[in-house]
């Protein structure tokens, strides 16, 4: 019982960060058909600019947070500009040499200025120890995760769903030629959303943190999960993305607690048997 | 079969010689080029035989990418595979005859041809890439679990081949190594090239343009591209199994996902869709590799994501392709 209760927070809190980070992914191919390799890129850059904030600076945790999404979203923009504006609509084969090619770099550019150490992101107080919940006790920052995935996914609902900018965003992503037609700056939802991503995946990136320790390979090694998660959950569906991570999150965490020797193994069988009976995602939507 | 009625972007773009006599340049560059590498670069030997084996890693790559538009990121599976089986095939059952081990080698590919292709061409688009990326990493994780067989993260050693033919002993400085790729590399090259000429070739890269229309002609895309897969596999599978004998060992690394994407990087380096690029693209990026890395080690992945930006900005069919296309050009202007 205590083994099932601790996998099932774990998976919980690893789902919960998968989905922080992967929304924007995916919420981007549902738009833009980027298939954006260097989305965990982002994720890293904001981690490694908390852990320089909250670490060498002695800033506040929070305020690192703002920081990290602030300052990743602006390291984004020129990037989209000149790089990924040129590749909307090219064959997925460009996009993926194209987004691999900027993780690359990222990587190698990381790898210089920051060194191949893990960075760490100190905790404020109130994250650290463990949370009694008075039958069982749980590491708070784990807690904090599950709790921002909570917020993210709702918010992200009402913004969508409830709000005109949602309006705009479902328009152009269901006929982008027909919103532009009807009025929508078809452009500005583009880079509103595009920011949007970044601004998650950075927040993904501090706030799992712990989970997902922030070190040059990073963006390369969580890569292919963020992938997956988008390819199982279906591009562009919210409630899909949540399903695939809590589902992925637990097939995962339950390998590495109860057959730790296999590896990834289950991870990636699980992967093919899903996408092999869903070719489109779990909610996904025919072309 | 009308299919042969398709124009191909490359072969088909100017009134040609004779196929033969291309294929004849063809061999003889190569021979050329494999002359002078054996007497340039005496002392590195070693790792001339490891670009031809990636070559053939690069040119399976080319015929399901490039020729039948298929994208993939997992196509080292096929490349370790063959050098697992060649592999095993020598410490576990004592076939130490290189022949055979490349057989056993091809066979392998092509089996791990047939499962990945039956696999990956479930999906299209995303789906497809994450199916490929999946397979590698399950390949990966089998065989790093399989340690009897494989040597699990030790990696496999103790591969002894016999002397080619019994007669050429693998020698300490791969000479005899670096001339049987050579010769594994020429027929491979005469092989595909017949193969892509083919009708069966045409028709695939029919398939690569129009699939909806080949399927309206009567032609099973489906089946035709698992056909290639397994080919692709055969072809990746002596690959890794010169691998195997001619370094004598076999890592893990070579299932990885890093191999995947950089046979991936060679091949649109040099072009996809052409032989030629495939080979010119695997020995610009290896040679390259070779040189940075050893000077620096950190910038050498900051390089090669910039050379891949670079490639599909402004030269998107590849080294080769662009060549082809700029030497046209140059020939159009003097008539």
């Amino acid at each position: 019982m205590q083994v099932f209760f601790s996998i099932g927070v774990d998976a919980l809190a690893y789902g919960m960060v998968l989905f922080i980070i992967s929304i924007g992914l995916s919420v981007t191919m549902g738009l833009m058909r980027v298939v954006n390799l260097a989305h965990g890129a982002f994720a890293m850059i904001g981690g490694y600019i908390a852990s320089y904030a909250a670490r060498d600076l002695g800033l506040p945790y929070g305020f690192a947070i703002i920081l990290a999404v602030i300052g990743t979203i602006i390291i984004a923009i020129p990037l989209e500009r000149f790089l990924y504006r040129r590749i909307y609509g090219a064959p997925e084969l460009t996009q993926v040499l194209m987004t691999i090619g900027i993780t690359f770099c990222v990587i190698g550019l990381a790898n210089y200025v920051f060194g191949p150490t893990l960075k760490t992101i100190p905790l404020p107080a109130e994250l650290q120890g463990p949370v009694n919940l008075g039958f069982r006790t749980i590491a708070a920052h784990k807690l904090f995760a599950i709790g921002c995935g909570v917020v993210v996914a709702l918010g992200l609902w009402f913004l969508i769903e409830r709000t005109s900018f949602g309006v705009k965003l479902r328009a152009s992503v269901d006929n982008t030629a027909m919103a532009a037609s009807l009025g929508v700056r078809t452009r500005i939802v583009y880079a509103a959303s595009f920011a949007l991503a970044v601004g998650l995946a950075a927040f993904g990136g501090v706030i799992g943190a712990e989970l997902l320790p922030v070190e040059p390979y990073y963006a390369l090694r969580y890569m292919v999960t963020f992938l997956v998660v988008v390819s199982v959950g279906g591009a562009g569906s919210i409630p899909g993305a949540l399903i695939a991570c809590l589902l992925l999150g637990a097939i995962d965490t339950t390998g590495r607690y109860l057959v730790p020797e296999y590896g990834e193994f289950f991870f990636y069988l699980a992967v093919i048997a899903i996408v092999w009976v869903f070719p489109r995602g779990l909610l996904g939507r025919a072309k | 079969m009308s299919a042969t009625e398709i124009s191909a972007p490359f072969e088909q773009a100017k009134p040609m010689r004779r196929p033969w006599q291309r294929d004849l340049a063809g061999v003889l560059i190569i021979g050329v080029a494999a002359v002078a590498g054996y007497f340039l670069f005496p002392d590195n030997l070693a790792l001339l035989t490891r670009i031809i084996a990636i070559m053939l890693l690069v040119l399976s790559l080319d015929l399901v990418t490039g020729y039948c538009g298929v994208a993939t990121l997992g196509h080292a599976a096929l490349f370790g595979a063959g050098a697992y089986a060649a592999g095993i095939a020598a410490v576990t059952f004592g076939i130490t005859e290189p022949l055979s081990m490349v057989a056993i080698g091809a066979i392998a590919g092509a089996v791990a041809g047939l499962v990945s292709g039956v696999v990956i061409l479930r999906g299209h688009g995303l789906a497809q890439l994450v199916l490929s990326i999946a397979v590698i990493h399950l390949f990966h994780e089998a065989a790093n679990k399989a340690s009897t067989y494989t040597g699990g993260s030790d990696g496999l050693s103790g591969i002894a081949p016999d002397p080619v033919f019994g007669l050429f002993a693998f020698d300490l400085w791969g000479r005899t190594a670096y001339v049987f790729g050579i010769g594994l590399l020429i027929l491979v090259f005469v092989l595909l090239r017949i193969l892509v000429r083919s009708p069966f070739g045409t028709l695939c890269r029919g398939i690569r343009q129009d699939p909806i229309r080949v399927s309206a002609m009567g032609a099973s895309v489906k089946a035709s591209l698992i056909k290639m897969y397994v080919i692709s596999g055969a072809v990746a599978g002596v690959g890794g199994a010169l691998n195997a004998v001619s370094t004598q060992v076999v890592g893990l690394d070579s299932l990885s996902f890093t191999n995947s994407a950089e046979a991936l990087v060679m091949l649109v380096l040099g072009g996809a869709g052409s032989l030629y690029g495939a080979l010119v693209g695997t020995i610009v990026f290896m040679w390259f590799e070779h040189v940075v890395s050893a000077a620096n080690p950190f910038h050498w992945l900051t390089i090669v994501g910039a050379l891949l930006i670079a490639v599909v900005l402004f030269a998107p069919k590849g080294l080769y392709g662009t060549a082809v296309t700029l030497m046209k050009r140059f020939i159009g202007s003097r008539q």
